[in-house]
């Protein structure tokens, strides 16, 4: 039976979530108690069952609340079948680009090989990266708004191309009406005075990969020579965030944002994220890493104390939030009110269907991950997409057609997680990693809360003032 | 007013089984070296 309630406890607080509405309920021990019987129609059975825990007249009082809720429609909503609004047929609209399949670091948990994908060093031709921005025109149809990440290995060692494409792609734009959202993901090495200015003046948005503390990065990111790279990482990325400060930045929808990777030699990470954060930066990221039989990945055994370090981190995002120093983590962000729709819940992160990786040579992948994976090539930018099972079978992947996701409370936030990561586990897209939806789960949890918590101080705030 | 329930939010995942589906809003990649957003955590773009 598909799961239509999901309630927990974070941090001291009860929380009922309804599945199918999306609607977020802050609640007491007494109904967290009785939705462990309440169907929406046994009341009943519900009084008989906690009469000895509870006085009847707080149950009854309580019943009459969550029937309230299912007047509303948020609680016990219908289930959601797929909706016409989710086409048959995916439109790719976001291009990877495998700008350089080299790299100057040689980062321990990287999945690229050092950069190389399992394929020789290579960097992409500023012929094949236009071509790329051709293809995405093509394929995208209506579709206005458009994008394409410049990644590696890293990119910043292939800067003629990155500079044609860039190009090439702004004057296409002014030709075709559509609009390219430029994202840039570096470890930044090279990110000098040069390429920071050429960047800004081109409204790019950033990822700065970064793993906390000094000795935490140091020890996972060092470069070709066996170095640590912390130093030089930084003193560029304060330089890059020093450069963005003032003016219209936030009026161009360009971000810069610092993310980093924890391994299971980290797991106490809010001291990484509260160390980027001390630095200055306030966009930010941690993730943890995916690895199969490393001794840097994680394993069941694991989620016990990874889960108590997310309620660290929810504390101390808080702490900093009332102290007047909150600072944005990005799987804290949740709109609970205006959400994405049912069908891009459906599309997740769109891999093989809206989303392609294209490799330095012009091949066509499903996703950067999968960028030499035997039985991934979708086909190139010349010969167009000669595997077309491929990518339906990817656009039909999604959580209603999967087994361990259908009945799964959080299918409408995660969309059935990294489809590279299931088939690095299962060989099977359809068969998500396990560990890594524990995580998620615990990390959603802990999002729901924290816009919970925001919401309801708003809303005292409100009632004061009124 | 509720006395054992506060509702946070107006939720509208219902309402877009019918509106929704434009394809105007950001790829939402979820692996551990990107923009890493995951669909949950993004907002509409109309």
């Amino acid at each position: 039976m598909k799961a239509k309630i999901h309630k927990f406890v974070q941090n001291g607080t009860y929380i009922l979530l309804d599945i199918n509405s999306g609607a977020v309920h802050v609640i007491d021990k007494m109904i967290y108690d009785i939705m462990d019987t309440f169907t929406g129609e046994n009341d009943d059975e519900v009084i008989a069952a906690w009469e000895n825990t509870y006085k009847k007249d707080d149950l009854t009082e309580a019943l009459d609340e969550l029937h309230a809720l299912m007047d509303e429609g948020e609680l016990f909503a219908p289930d959601i079948d797929v909706p016409p609004t989710f086409k048959q047929k995916g439109l790719v609209k976001s291009l990877c680009l495998m700008i350089a399949q080299d790299c100057n670091l040689r980062c321990k948990y990287c999945f690229g090989d050092g950069g190389s994908y399992g394929q020789e060093r290579a960097i992409m031709s500023p012929e094949t990266g236009m071509k790329a921005v051709d293809f995405l025109i093509k394929s995208s149809g209506p579709r206005k708004h458009l994008e394409m990440d410049f990644f590696g290995g890293e990119p910043l060692i292939n800067m003629k191309t990155v500079k044609a494409v860039t190009e090439y792609a702004r004057k296409r734009e002014q030709e075709t009406g559509k609009k390219f959202k430029l994202t840039l993901t570096t470890n930044g090495l090279l990110l000098n005075d040069e390429n920071i200015k050429w960047l800004n003046d081109n409204d790019f948005s950033l990822v700065l990969s970064l793993d906390g503390r000094k000795e935490v990065h140091d020890a996972m990111r060092p470069d070709v020579g066996g170095n640590g790279s912390y130093d030089r990482a930084i003193k560029n990325f304060h330089k890059c965030l020093d450069s963005r400060k003032g003016g219209d930045w936030d009026y161009r929808g360009v971000y810069t944002y610092l993310r980093g990777t924890y391994t299971k030699n980290n797991m106490d990470f809010t001291k990484d994220v509260l160390s980027m954060n001390d630095e200055g930066f306030d966009i930010l990221s941690m993730e943890p890493v995916v690895l199969k039989d490393s001794p840097l990945g994680f394993t069941e055994e694991d989620l016990p104390r990874i889960s108590e370090e997310y309620d660290k981190l929810t504390e101390a995002y808080m702490k900093r939030h009332h102290e007047g120093k909150g600072f944005f983590f990005f799987h804290f962000n949740m709109d609970l009110s205006n959400g994405p729709c049912v069908a891009k819940r459906l599309s997740g992160c769109g891999a093989g269907h809206e989303y392609f990786a294209v490799a330095e040579n012009g091949d066509l992948y499903p996703c950067h991950q999968f960028v030499g994976r035997e039985g991934y090539r979708l086909g190139s930018l010349d010969e167009g997409v000669t595997d077309t099972k491929l990518p339906q079978y990817f656009r039909e992947s999604h959580v209603l057609n999967k087994e361990k996701c259908r009945d799964c409370w959080s299918r409408f936030f995660c969309s059935g997680g990294c489809h590279a990561n299931a088939d690095l586990f299962h060989g099977d897209i359809r068969k998500p990693y396990e560990v890594g939806c524990e995580i998620q789960k615990k990390r959603l949890e802990c999002a729901i809360y924290v816009q919970a918590m925001l919401e309801l101080e708003k809303l005292e705030k409100e009632d004061e003032t009124a | 007013m509720m006395k054992h329930i506060k509702t946070v939010n107006k939720p509208s995942m219902q309402k877009t089984l019918k509106t929704g589906g434009c394809g105007e809003c950001q790829a939402s990649c979820q692996s551990a070296c990107k923009t890493s957003c995951t669909v949950g955590n993004q907002v509409c773009e109309k």
